[in-house]
């Protein structure tokens, strides 16, 4: 359970730590939650030198390759400005792993700033922005996916509901067992592949059960996770970041 | 009847992946857990809705943690306090001893049968097994391990061990084991148990029961229950044994109350189980009933190992109420037995390395997502899923190397894995051109990558990272 | 070295040091401000949740009730003790009546299959009630012994409305129960039951299938 955050005033500048997969896989979440930000008036930092937070090294057991990993982003965010990741995932690794991956090392202090500094972004946009939201999409109904490290590792299992709220034509619907997890869980989906495959096949049949065409989810591992059950099974129901939909029915 | 067993089926750690396979593909197994856990998660929800959870965690953790601090002196004065109440104090270093020593307690009774209350401790060191090779009979009287034992099967679970069967699939195993009506009537299977056991309390010549709290100050030991069958165990015959791991130990009286609080309400969601059973020493000379004799058997098991290392001593704060696996979305589809040990589910994963090795264990620290619900239910607040990974860490060589077959899956392979990972995303410019050259190959990628697409569709690289993206976006270029 | 030595020297060398043993706030567990009423009221309901009857009566007329349960529940043979004033009250009570009065206060090793298999009932005094849990709290004497509370298949508890507490910790500090503790001490919430088949409910397993309580009031009755 993460502790009380207290929450400072809207900054100036921000930075945004994109994370791997959307790099890679997902770029216009990236994009959009830096276009969210800009139109609140922040100016968005990407230092061009991120990578990878090291979670995949660090859930594995490898804990030098996760730390020389992490240490190389330690150093990209020299200014004070709040650093926003749009992933509870990766969130949840800067913010309660580093210091502990760090502890007794030359770099727990800038460890400590750093993931004092980070914020899942929409914890960001809910409690620093206090984002407006006007929609101008079509009604439709959805389903949200919150990742089990930004409900249990960061506390967040509110604030992305929160800004759909906001979404005058969107029904949010919950689906059974919200809160279970959909069986991504990192490298567990390679190591216990049947194990896995039987978590996100509920998790498909409790989204499409719930009445929803369209789930959105803060995590790029879920997504890529329960949308790939979804186009498997040639199923018509799209899954989204939370950043791209928010910008998608606002611009 | 796939589960009714009709020889003994052993499940061992070993075969984790095809244990799981089988239960996976087992539509009487996934549903009997599926039901069952979510019954037990809304009772727990349902039962702590007016409490200050998070106070009374904190505490059980806190009284767990101040047993742990003082636990050698604490141990000391429970034998001192027990003694002095009559009850005899016995130490095992390991099962064996514990078993040992229990044996030799019957033999010296010329007991030819024991009757016994649940114990899991008694499970972990294999004690029915070790007496009847004695030429003494055990029988389990908690109704759920009798028909475990009816089945020639283990429990499935901590609290509930035969969750994995079902009414019809319990009525067929009294019915071939006892002669039972066949029916789908629980009160009736019910009411035939009780008079099947009856029998057998009266018969017994030792009845063994494991402890839930062992409470230094008084030397009280203290039994948590619903059907009675702890009091009958600990009650009727005339000598009782009590086994419990060196970790159970709480320092004051006052510990207890909130610990029981916590156990039945995360546990089973009950705000009180039925008994709360608390022994003091055997029948005093003016009494009528109770056993004559009570004795102790404190085992160590590998617990004084994991007692050794900051980080793991947190295992041993577990009070063992199950809602960790309850809990679990893994232990909830694959159920008990597929862990092959006496301690299933998440708890079982950062307890049995400890006692099987790492090497006999080494897919369960691996079998969780890390998706933290076991913590976060966790009554005295263990870190299980750090734990998980400390666990992973120590599989890969990479920990202090303080549990038992440590390093067990460091491979070249996987190790030039992570070294190639460390190197890319320590390059950032070299990331930058793998991240691009995947994009610009997307086509050329393969769509079948093992096991993540035989469920699912591979993810494709998109055409531009988001380094890319971001580049054009600073220059005002049109987007995607 | 014995096994003892050997693992208390393990425990004492600990290998990353002595720990800290930090200091408990029991605040949660205690302090609830119910009043007389509302501690009645919570423990009927709590009790009454896990299938434990609750009969109100007067403390002058707790007998006339125990009278009437024995009847509606057709018990034939009570086991009672004879020195606590509940037992003695109810033994004279009783003594006209159809109800075969049995001594609980026989070493167990006399009459055995006899409580097993030939007593309807057993009652006992209790020693008081806990409000948030609905649990009676007995500590079972050589008058009232352990198995009467457990093995035949009703159990009658002489419960004083005014000895329930608020929490079992309220009650193990009032009663300073860590100054001495009996043989056997003991809380009871409802008769026996179990959830082992498939989480149906069924009651009787081992105990009692019935568990009447018999509140006992020195002022109003509650409806």
């Amino acid at each position: 359970m993460a502790a009380v955050k207290l929450y400072p005033p809207r900054p100036e500048k921000v930075y945004l730590f994109g994370t791997c997969l959307i790099d890679m896989f997902y770029p216009e979440a990236g994009l959009d939650a830096m276009r969210l930000l800009e139109r609140e008036g922040i100016e968005v930092i990407f230092p061009d030198d991120q990578t990878c937070c090291g979670q995949p090294a660090y859930t594995s057991g490898y804990h030098d390759e996760a730390r020389e990993v992490a240490r190389a982003q330690l150093g990209l965010f020299p200014e004070p400005w709040p650093i926003i990741v749009p992933s509870g995932s990766c969130g949840g690794m800067m913010r309660a792993h580093y210091p502990q991956l760090f502890a007794g090392s030359v770099d727990e202090a800038l460890a400590r700033d750093v993931a004092g500094r980070v914020f899942e972004l929409t914890e960001f946009l809910v409690h620093v922005c206090h984002l407006p939201l006007k929609d101008r999409g079509e009604s439709e109904t959805i389903a949200m996916h919150t990742s089990c490290s930004a409900r249990r590792e960061m506390g967040l299992a509110d604030t992305g509901p929160a800004l759909l709220a906001k979404l005058g034509q969107v029904e949010l619907v919950e689906q059974a067992r919200a809160s279970e997890c959909c069986g991504f869980g990192g490298t567990f989906a390679v190591r216990h592949p049947e194990v896995s495959a039987a978590m996100v096949e509920d998790k498909t049949q409790a989204i499409e059960a719930a009445g929803a065409k369209r789930f959105v989810t803060s995590d790029c591992g879920c997504l890529m996770n329960i949308a790939g059950r979804f186009a498997h099974q040639g199923k018509d129901v799209q899954g989204e970041h939370i950043a791209s939909y928010l910008w998608r029915r606002t611009s | 009847m796939s589960a009714v067993q009709d020889a003994v089926h052993t499940y061992t750690p070993r075969e984790f992946h095809r244990q799981a396979h089988d239960a996976l593909g087992n539509p009487q197994i996934r549903d009997n857990f599926r039901r069952a856990m979510d019954g037990l998660m809304d009772k727990r929800r349902g039962v702590f809705s007016d409490w200050d959870l998070e106070t009374l965690r904190e505490l059980g953790a806190n009284i767990r943690l101040r047993a742990l601090a003082k636990l050698p002196d604490l141990l000391e004065q429970l034998e001192a306090n027990c003694q002095a109440n009559g009850i005899r104090v016995h130490w095992a270093s390991d099962g064996d001893e514990a078993c040992r020593i229990i044996g030799e307690i019957c033999q010296s009774h010329d007991a030819r049968a024991v009757i016994k209350g649940k114990s899991m401790v008694s499970e972990e060191m294999h004690l029915n097994a070790h007496l009847e090779q004695a030429g003494i009979e055990a029988l389990e009287s908690d109704l759920g391990e009798y028909l475990v034992q009816l089945n020639e099967q283990t429990p499935s679970h901590i609290i509930m061990p035969a969750i994995h069967l079902n009414t019809d699939e319990i009525s067929e195993i009294m019915h071939t084991r006892t002669g039972t009506e066949r029916t789908r009537d629980v009160d009736y299977m019910t009411a035939a148990a009780r008079q099947q056991l009856r029998e057998r309390f009266m018969a017994a010549d030792v009845g063994v029961s494991g402890v839930n709290f062992a409470v230094a100050e008084t030397g009280t030991l203290c039994l948590v229950e619903n059907e009675g069958n702890g009091r009958m165990t600990t009650t009727v015959p005339p000598v009782h044994i009590a086994v419990t791991g060196i970790e159970k130990v709480v320092e004051q009286l006052r510990d207890v109350p909130p610990l029981y609080a916590l156990l039945t309400r995360s546990a089973t969601g009950q705000h009180v189980t039925t008994y709360f059973n608390m022994i003091s020493g055997p029948r005093k000379p003016d009494e009528h009933d109770g056993p004559r004799e009570v004795h102790l058997v404190l085992v160590d098991n590998g617990r004084s190992s994991i007692y050794q290392d900051d980080e793991l001593l947190d295992t041993l704060r577990c009070i063992r109420c199950g809602a960790c696996m309850n809990h679990c979305p893994v232990y909830t589809r694959v159920g008990g037995h597929t862990y092959g040990t006496t301690y299933p589910g998440p708890i079982g994963s950062i307890l049995m390395p400890h006692m099987l090795g790492l090497e006999e264990t080494k897919d369960l620290p691996t079998a969780s997502s890390l998706c933290g619900a076991c913590g976060e239910v966790c009554p005295v607040k263990i870190p299980i899923p750090d734990l998980l990974v400390r666990l992973r860490k120590e599989s890969v060589g990479q920990g202090r190397g303080n549990v038992p077959g440590a390093g067990v899956k460091r491979s070249a392979k996987e190790v030039a894995a992570w070294k190639g990972f460390e190197w890319l995303a320590t390059h950032p410019a070299a990331w930058r051109r793998t991240t691009a050259l995947a994009g610009k190959l997307q086509k050329l990628l393969p769509s079948s990558i093992g096991p993540w697409t035989d469920y699912r569709s591979a993810p494709k690289p998109a055409k531009a990272s988001l380094h890319a993206l971001v580049k054009r976006h600073r220059r005002g270029e049109g987007e995607s | 070295m014995s096994s003892r030595e050997t693992i208390l020297k393990r425990l004492r060398e600990r290998s990353d040091g002595p720990l800290t043993a930090p200091v408990s706030d029991f605040a949660v567990v205690t302090g609830r401000g119910w009043d007389a009423a509302e501690r009645v009221a919570r423990f009927e309901r709590l009790i009454g949740s896990v299938h434990g009857e609750v009969v109100h009566t007067s403390r002058a007329s707790w007998t006339d009730t125990l009278a009437e349960v024995l009847a509606a529940k057709g018990v034939m043979r009570l086991a009672l003790g004879r020195q606590h004033p509940v037992a003695a009250e109810a033994r004279s009570a009783l003594a006209d009546g159809g109800v075969e009065l049995v001594d609980a206060d026989r070493d167990i090793e006399e009459w055995q299959r006899e409580q097993f298999e030939s007593v309807d009932a057993g009652l006992t005094s209790t020693r008081g009630g806990i409000a948030e849990t609905g649990s009676l709290w007995l500590w079972p004497t050589p008058d009232e012994p352990r198995l009467i509370s457990l093995v035949p298949p009703i159990h009658i508890a002489v419960l004083d409305a005014d000895s329930i507490e608020d929490t079992f910790f309220d009650v193990v500090e009032c009663h300073a129960w860590a100054q001495g503790m009996p043989t056997n001490a003991l809380l009871i919430s409802g008769p026996s039951k179990t959830a082992d088949i498939e989480q149906t409910l069924a009651y009787g397993v081992h105990g009692p299938k019935a568990l009447v309580v018999i509140v006992r009031h020195t002022g109003g009755v509650p409806a």
